[in-house]
């Protein structure tokens, strides 16, 4: 925890960047919201398109624009959706708990399952098993999200309907509480099922190898001599080893995680930030665009803080660890051992 | 003494795929109650596999082909998985080669040898930890209360290689089996180890199986001696008698191989005699030579030595060796 203040200071760096390259980058693609709005009216004089662009300040210089919007999100304000029709902050919130419920629920899947699969394959490399997650695990990494997507909701919309297919909640009120959660729970599945497809073939990928390594070290054979069933030796002793390259890669993914939502969020109508990315991009919504993406850093950003923590509860190696430090000495490349303590 | 661990005519092969290859070819070895056994070879002679198979660790595509391993009255080769399991880590134990790699990094001290206690006696947490940190205390650990929270990387290699003999002796076996337990240590530290192991064995009347391939060590440690060589045991005895006279070429080469230190007067009288080595290697597996499986290598070598397989020569009431041409008496060490 010493090192908080540097490492907020410099997430504050980054999200300082992420407004101003957004914003720029908004800035250079083609396309006019004004032109939006007044399409929307059925067309308007160049008078009233001047006089708004002088009311929504579009006529000011660019760094002129950057800074009146930086000042504004400084003290929260993230401007308003014309096209939603309310301040982009409580759209934001509004939406981002969809979204948070559905890559978490898809990380989780993919992590569990990718997990367990690569462990399984990893106990026989050359079983049968072994083959059919290689099989399946390369069939969920080509197939693209949107395409998973659309056929599962091919599959459950015609063919067998047990899972809704679209949006949230259902339309009628379901009643209490449990009614809710578990009327989320069945909108859930598809969405979750699709944008976890792909990464479960990528964990369970990077669990094959991680395992295969780690039921090879020393120390499972150790654990196998000290009489313990197999089952511990995997889920007591190999697998807290396998788990850090696999916390890394939660951590590298979960932007990638979040791009995904876009798609399935599209797809089965999910009222998340996805969605919302895509709605605003049509309708040149810029503020609420440019909400998304500094929000979408922030989830990045927490996403990887909790990785780091992940870290250091996993592998007592790295950071300072839950016990007091014995080494004074660096540890020497290659090896970690070097103590003060004489043998 | 009684014999503790009996291993019989101990046939092992492994299948490499396209072939199926002999590593042990018959190896007898007998271990006996708080003494020590010291299995020397060369590396790729078959020591560790022999210890492997006893542990009933054998990596995969390994196999035991015929033979026994008699653990008391039970034959381990015949008993179910789970004896095994119920066996191993508790009558008989463990310590491998290398203390950097053999510890869980994610584990402490304490879980790891706690572990095998709740295992096999049947002993809650707390008391559990009471005899890790008694285990830390029998192995010289210092202030080991608080070394039971420690990591592995927060030890030292000759601190890590006694908490493996901690956790081998956690719950009082009957034999234990060293694994060049202090070939990837100081030499100071080395000293330490073995002293250590010694004091314990004479405490707990455990049977060690050493295997090294530093005969130092074997003239430290050992009661008696098994020579392997090429997946064969090509000389046994006890280690005074062995040591003093080697009957077999390869056991007096691997032992003109040993630097040995010359002080004082000594080093001024004797003529100085360069350090021996055997010439060429240890046969690759499946290149065994058919008849003596050393005579490529050795300077006593006939005819006959390369046309028959040479018998068991009886040297002494313990004393064994296989050979054409032993050294009777000490007749002088044959160069190499």
């Amino acid at each position: 925890m010493r090192k908080l203040a540097p490492r907020l200071i410099s997430a504050i760096g980054l999200l300082l960047a992420v407004l101003v390259l957004n914003f720029l980058l908004i800035h250079a693609a083609p396309g006019d919201p004004v032109q939006v709005i007044v399409g929307d009216m059925g067309g308007a004089s160049p008078q009233l398109i001047a006089q708004m662009k002088a009311q929504y300040g579009l006529d000011k210089p660019l760094p002129v624009q950057l800074g009146l919007y930086l000042w504004q999100v400084l003290h929260g304000n993230f401007g308003y959706s014309v096209y939603f029709n309310m301040p982009v902050l409580d759209l934001i919130l509004q939406r981002l708990p969809a979204t948070i419920v559905l890559v978490l629920s898809s990380l989780i899947l993919a992590v569990v399952i990718g997990t367990l699969l690569g462990i399984f394959s990893a106990r026989r490399p050359r079983g049968i098993l072994s083959h059919l997650v290689t099989l399946v695990s390369l069939f969920g990494f080509s197939a693209p999200v949107f395409w998973t997507g659309i056929m599962l909701t091919i599959l459950f919309a015609s063919v067998i309907p047990i899972f809704p297919v679209s949006g949230m909640f259902s339309v009628r009120d379901t009643g209490g509480f449990f009614a809710q959660t578990l009327d989320l729970l069945r909108h859930l599945v598809l969405p979750s099922v699709t944008l976890a497809s792909i990464y479960i073939a990528t964990y369970s990928r990077l669990a094959r190898a991680a395992m295969l390594d780690v039921l090879g070290a020393d120390y499972i054979r150790t654990a196998r001599a000290k009489g313990l069933s197999e089952r511990r030796v995997v889920f007591g002793h190999a697998l807290r080893n396998g788990l850090i390259p696999i916390v890394t890669m939660v951590g590298l993914q979960f932007g990638q995680l979040l791009a995904g939502a876009v798609l399935v969020e599209t797809v089965f109508n999910w009222p998340g930030l996805g969605r919302l990315a895509f709605d605003s991009i049509l309708r040149r919504d810029y503020s609420t665009l440019l909400a998304i993406l500094f929000f979408s850093a922030i989830l990045v950003m927490v996403a990887n803080a909790l990785t780091d923590l992940a870290y250091r509860w996993i592998d007592p190696r790295i950071g300072g660890g839950r016990t007091r430090k014995a080494t004074k000495t660096p540890a020497a490349p290659g090896s970690k051992s070097p103590g003060p303590a004489k043998g | 003494m009684d014999p503790v661990l009996q291993i019989k005519d101990l046939k092992v092969e492994v299948d490499t795929g396209t072939a199926v290859h002999s590593v042990l070819d018959g190896v007898t070895l007998t271990l006996r109650r708080g003494q020590t056994l010291a299995v020397v070879g060369e590396s790729g002679c078959g020591k560790s596999m022999t210890a492997l198979s006893a542990m009933g660790l054998l990596p995969d595509r390994f196999r035991i082909a015929a033979g026994q391993i008699l653990l008391g009255e039970e034959d381990l080769v015949q008993v179910r998985p789970q004896r095994l399991r119920a066996l191993r880590g508790n009558a008989m134990s463990m310590i491998f080669q290398e203390p950097m790699t053999s510890l869980n990094p994610v584990l402490t001290v304490e879980r790891q040898i706690a572990e095998v206690v709740e295992l096999h006696q049947d002993k809650t947490g707390a008391q559990a930890r009471e005899i890790a940190l008694e285990m830390l205390r029998a192995v010289q650990i210092p202030s080991p209360e608080t070394r039971l929270a420690a990591y592995p990387h927060e030890l030292s290699g000759g601190m890590r290689q006694r908490v493996m003999i901690a956790i081998a002796l956690a719950c009082r076996p009957r034999v234990i089996i060293a694994d060049e337990p202090t070939t990837a240590l100081d030499v100071t530290v080395q000293a330490q180890i073995f002293r250590l192991l010694r004091e314990l064995q004479m405490q707990t009347d455990t049977a060690i199986m050493l295997i090294t391939h530093d005969m130092g060590a074997v003239a430290e440690m050992a009661d008696e001696v098994a020579v392997l060589y090429a997946g064969k045991c090509i000389e046994a005895g006890p280690a005074a008698q062995l040591l003093a006279a080697p009957a077999h070429p390869y056991t007096s080469g691997l032992m003109a191989c040993t630097p040995k230190l010359r002080l004082g007067r000594a080093a001024l009288t004797a003529p100085a005699r360069g350090l021996g080595e055997i010439p060429g290697m240890v046969p690759p597996l499946g290149q065994f030579p058919p008849a003596c499986r050393f005579a490529p290598r050795c300077a006593r070598a006939t005819e006959k030595c390369h046309a028959t397989p040479p018998e068991t020569v009886r040297l002494g009431p313990d004393h064994e060796t296989l050979c054409w041409h032993p050294n009777e008496a000490r007749e002088a060490a044959p160069a190499c």
